[in-house]
């Protein structure tokens, strides 16, 4: 058991095993596969025809909005080449079934019918239609076991859109709720906020959506607010998900400054915040736990020079004394825990 | 019985009890599903242990790790404690009234997920939730409808 849990000596003999065991599911599989395919095959004239006029309304829709999102993209790329930042939308992506197969139920996994064959990675990013879904933790032949965003053991680095703000969120056990247990009481965050995958844990590309805040609880006595977020995913309802591979960023452009802010003359301000201890000076970064976390004051205006810098803020408070060091001297994010 | 239709018996129950395993159920029955391959796997142990030992418990509990993604080991261990704990009391479970021998499956069964609890605390985030002991408990309300299809197949073909 240690050796499965710690190393990955026994890779291989869960890949056998899993291929041996692949029957099973197949078995329990066949049956919802087969009334599927019945379903598709004897649904009448009528049914098809309306669900043909959905899907082109539904097709024109989503090209409409396409066209506004070619040039944003474009203009997107541009200001990428610009501040040297990959891109990291995804490169391929594979639709997958979720096989109807229950593991077990405290534990929020999947099996998805693609496997080591198909190029299927540990880690790998699973989005469906709505948002980001979970990602991959074991791989079979044939199969590979997905760990949802709600299972408890997971948690994924977020950021709310609206405010920049970066934190982390958990899952709870429970499929339509998600904790945010590191923002503080002062946090900029609100109910109906997105927060979208910030991609600093290297795993999921950035900007796919995670979730909506429902609930924002301040108590003035806490440290931290109670934070919870009901994720985009149809994380209950789905069976068809999408796999991607993309390229992961670098090292981490997306809290590496881009080269301008070190090479301009620091603004007073600035110089204020950076010569604050770095703790209070962060004024954002996801808390690496929440021993660090409670001393953050984002609120503070000299501790949060402008929205666009709180990246640069702990890189300029760490070299404070040699403005015009590389923008690579920022400090590497914590890795998200990821199961 | 001879053993080797006594081989394929167990193992011909073992795979149902997997499928049963698998098998998609609504939410809240998921939640209260009944370790189905350790009832047959204690089933086994009381009623033929030489045919279906502990090495028969450990590949039960290695398949169904395999099975639903879990440790490798996390089950095997806990079927391997679990069988020999009923095959230690083999001869006295054996001759209890079906109603005494439920409250013993439900010992067991709760010392099973008891050890599964554990080790979830060992690597990981284990779920304190009451739901975690609900299957333990319907297993043992099951046990007698087991024991009787189970009992009443076997003397037929035996």
């Amino acid at each position: 058991m240690v050796a499965d849990q710690r190393y990955d000596y026994l890779q291989r003999v869960r890949t056998a095993m899993s291929a041996g065991v692949y029957p099973l599911q197949w078995l329990v599989d066949a049956p919802f596969r087969a009334s599927r395919w019945m379903n598709e095959s004897v649904t009448d004239r009528e049914q098809l025809r309306s669900e043909n006029t959905r899907l082109s309304n539904e097709l024109r829709d989503a090209q409409v909005s396409l066209q506004r999102l070619a040039a944003l993209a474009a203009a997107n790329q541009r200001l990428r080449e610009l501040s040297d930042a990959a891109d990291d939308v995804a490169k391929k992506r594979l639709v997958t079934e979720i096989m109807r197969v229950d593991l077990d139920p405290l534990r929020h996994r999947v099996l998805l019918n693609k496997g080591q064959r198909d190029g299927v990675f540990k880690g790998q990013p699973i989005l469906d239609a709505h948002g980001v879904f979970g990602q991959i933790t074991q791989v079979g032949l044939h199969t590979s076991e997905a760990i949802l965003i709600s299972d408890p053991n997971h948690a994924i680095p977020v950021r709310v859109s609206r405010s920049g703000l970066r934190t982390i969120a958990e899952g709870t056990g429970n499929l339509n709720k998600l904790n945010l247990p590191f923002l503080t009481g002062e946090a900029d965050v609100k109910v109906g906020d997105l927060l979208i995958a910030s991609g600093l844990g290297g795993v999921f590309p950035a900007g796919y959506p995670v979730g909506t805040i429902t609930r924002v609880e301040r108590d003035p006595a806490q440290t931290f607010a109670k934070v919870e977020a009901k994720p985009s995913a149809k994380l209950d309802s789905d069976y068809e998900v999408v796999l991607i591979w993309y390229q992961p960023p670098k090292i981490e452009p997306a809290i590496a400054p881009p080269a301008t802010p070190s090479v301009a003359p620091l603004t007073p301000e600035q110089l204020e915040a950076a010569t604050k201890p770095p703790a209070d000076a962060a004024a954002e970064p996801p808390p690496p736990s929440p021993t660090t976390a409670p001393r953050v004051a984002p609120t503070a205006p000299a501790a949060m020079p402008a929205p666009a810098t709180p990246p640069h803020a702990s890189s300029s408070a760490t070299s404070a004394t040699e403005p015009a060091a590389p923008a690579h001297a920022a400090p590497a994010a914590p890795p998200p825990a990821v199961p | 019985m001879s053993n080797r239709i006594g081989f394929l018996r167990v193992l011909f129950t073992s795979a149902v009890a997997l499928l049963l395993t698998i098998v998609p159920l609504p939410q809240m029955l998921n939640f209260g599903r009944p370790d189905w391959l350790l009832l047959v796997a204690i089933y086994w142990a009381l009623n033929a242990p030489s045919v279906a030992g502990l090495t028969y418990a450990w590949i039960c509990g290695l398949i169904l790790d395999a099975l639903i993604g879990t440790l490798l080991g996390q089950h095997a261990l806990a079927f391997v404690v679990i069988s020999a704990v009923a095959q230690h009391f083999q001869l006295r479970i054996r001759v209890f009234p079906l109603l005494y021998q439920a409250w013993a499956v439900l010992l067991m069964l709760s010392l099973y997920h008891f050890l599964l609890f554990w080790i979830d605390g060992i690597v990981g985030t284990a779920i304190a939730s009451w739901i975690r002991w609900l299957p333990a408990l319907v297993g043992a309300l099951l046990w007698p409808v087991m024991v009787a299809v189970l009992d009443t197949t076997n003397r037929r073909i035996r």
